[in-house]
């Protein structure tokens, strides 16, 4: 609900006035608390910077220029050089990240919205049940699933395929659990009987009205699932023999492994794990408004 | 999509029971179907094999899968290496989850306190390591903490971030790296949804930040922190892609440092009827752990 957004962000601004306006804590207590968090500033940010300054040098100045400055600055050529090793392999990974991540997680989203949304505004028999199971699925860890379902695929001779990766993907309970806490606040049952009066049916509401309500968990919930999905090692560890299916982060670690019988690899790692890591940041940072709310509403239940 | 909305929009009061049962199979089933063939299968599938041994007529006949109790657990409780990386995981846990949530708790209190200014950039700078996967995180760590590649060798020329004793420490440094940002994001949008009044009456008295977080925040939010301790605990028993990627830069790192990747190491062997056994304790244990500190925290407060 956007005024949970609005909400949030009257509280910080509030509290960030009253901040500034009464100045009754000791400069003690200040210069200690900014001097903590400038000090941690650095060790969260070097290594992101170290990674950027390395990806823009060419393999022999990596270890002979100053590690946290620009030397010469080649950041592009190095990108080039990323993108056509052995005709794009890495655009091939960074494509498969993408349909496994992105169009997962949306998959997995719109799926866990709609059962979540079915388990907050109906009574129906068996209801209960369903959440209690579904919420026992959150504590399942999720690498304890990843062996047993390499052995179901193989079965069905569906590992080393697309699928293999995929298909579990698109499962996620943390999203049912989610999106029925804030359904049950945010779509009220005056609204959904207004709908019915109207004539419009139960699925149509759904995805015309309540869908938008939702917004703020659904892209929480996308988010989160796509981290997960982007991040999974032991999946692709398990499932994935040919090249050409990894995800990026896979691939890169497959790169990372081979760096004693090619050194010249290693540039490439560099320049492949910053290049891989600019887009979540920049998703993260601009979507943030959004999954912080529903965020909290999650931590607050 | 829409031929369902059709079926569902005549309007028949008699019948409108029925009519919600099919939008409300609509909006399960999906979910209902893949959550059973992803989650129940593979659980039942693990139980299952767990409790197969593979036999064989002679040393070369064909091996026939016959039912065997738990002796493959018996023999999970056997594997020393197994057994030995459970221990370095609660050894682990016991250290990096208060170190992490500790910071986290901090960095969320200083953020909702008044003594901070750019606290949008410090949230933002904070949590961008979260967005940084695992392997990578893992393989930017590996080459700072690296004696050779290390832009900092003073530092790691001297000591030994990637031998024997430190090099589990090392691992936790990867993980808190990554996580603090995101625990702090929990617990400060926990005290944000904290109402000011409720510390009007302690400023009047003159309580400072500090009395302020320790005897008013802290406690209020322990529903959050519970829930930090609870996703962290499962994280580390879990815990595979940094350890693995760290073997490319430590030969201390052995292929079954963590359960996981003993887990993974057996299954290659191919052994996957002791492998699925691994896996099974190693759930039934995070579950048992998360679980019991869940009970253990909200045995104090009355729930909602």
């Amino acid at each position: 609900m956007s005024s949970t957004v609005q909400r949030t962000k009257e509280i910080e601004a509030s509290r960030a006035s009253k901040g500034a306006r009464g100045p009754r804590e000791h400069v003690m207590s200040r210069t200690v608390a900014m001097v903590i968090m400038g000090a941690f500033t650095l060790y969260f940010l070097i290594p992101i910077w170290w990674l950027l300054v390395a990806g823009s040098k060419d393999t022999g100045s990596i270890l002979t220029t100053n590690p946290l400055w620009f030397a010469d600055f080649q950041l592009f050529q190095n990108i080039g050089d990323l993108f056509a090793y052995r005709d794009g392999v890495y655009l091939e990974w960074l494509r498969n990240s993408v349909l496994y991540a992105g169009v997962g997680g949306a998959v997995a989203t719109l799926l866990a919205g709609m059962c979540g949304y079915a388990l907050a505004k109906y009574r129906f028999r068996g209801r209960e049940m369903i959440f209690n199971v579904v919420l026992g699925g959150v504590l399942v860890p999720a690498t304890a699933l990843a062996l047993p379902l390499f052995l179901i695929f193989s079965e069905v001779q569906l590992t080393n395929t697309f699928w293999a990766v995929f298909l579990p993907s698109i499962v996620s309970p943390f999203g049912v659990y989610l999106t029925r806490i804030f359904a049950a606040s945010s779509v009220s049952d005056e609204l959904l009987e207004a709908a019915r009066l109207d004539g419009a049916g139960e699925v149509r509401t759904f995805f015309t009205v309540s869908i938008r309500l939702m917004a703020p968990a659904l892209i929480t919930v996308f988010l989160f699932q796509f981290v997960t999905i982007w991040n999974n090692f032991f999946l692709p560890l398990i499932m994935l023999r040919d090249e050409s299916l990894f995800p990026v982060t896979y691939g890169l670690y497959a790169w990372n492994t081979q760096l004693n019988q090619l050194p010249e690899l290693r540039s490439l790692v560099l320049i492949g794990a910053l290049v891989s890591i600019v887009p979540l940041i920049v998703a993260f940072l601009s979507l943030q408004r959004f999954w912080r709310s529903g965020l909290a509403a999650g931590a607050v239940k | 999509m829409t031929a369902t909305t059709t079926g569902v929009r005549v309007k028949k009061p008699a019948r409108k029971r029925a009519q919600h049962k099919r939008a409300i199979a609509f909006f399960v089933t999906p979910f209902a179907v893949l959550f059973s063939l992803f989650y129940l299968l593979p659980i039942g599938y693990a139980i299952r094999q767990s409790l197969m041994v593979v036999e064989r007529e002679g040393t070369f006949g064909a091996p026939t899968e016959v039912f065997g109790g738990l002796s493959q657990y018996a023999q999970v409780f056997q594997d020393n290496d197994f057994v030995s990386s459970l221990g370095r995981m609660f050894l682990f846990g016991i250290v990096q989850v208060p170190i992490m949530l500790g910071l986290a708790l901090l960095f969320a209190l200083l953020l909702d306190s008044p003594l901070l200014r750019g606290k949008r950039f410090f949230r933002l700078a904070f949590f961008v390591p979260y967005a940084v996967p695992g392997v990578i995180a893992a393989i930017m760590w590996g080459n700072l903490f690296s004696p050779n590649l290390s832009p900092f060798t003073d530092l790691t020329s001297s000591v030994d971030f990637l031998g024997a004793d430190l090099v589990l420490w090392s691992i936790a440094n990867v993980v808190t790296w990554v996580f603090v940002g995101y625990n702090m994001l929990i617990i400060y949008s926990s005290l944000l949804s904290i109402p000011a009044e409720t510390y009007e009456a302690a400023r009047m008295d003159g309580a400072g930040q500090f009395r302020i977080a320790w005897s008013i925040k802290i406690p209020l939010i322990r529903p959050a922190l519970a829930l930090t301790a609870v996703f962290s605990i499962i994280g580390t028993l879990q815990l595979l892609a940094e350890p693995q990627v760290f073997q490319s830069f430590s030969s201390a790192v052995t292929s079954t440092f963590t359960p996981n990747m003993a887990v993974y190491a057996t299954a290659s062997i191919p052994n996957s009827n002791l492998a699925a056994a691994m896996s099974v304790v190693l759930a039934l244990v995070t579950f048992v752990l998360s679980f019991s500190f869940l009970k253990f925290t909200q045995r104090k407060e009355a729930r909602s």
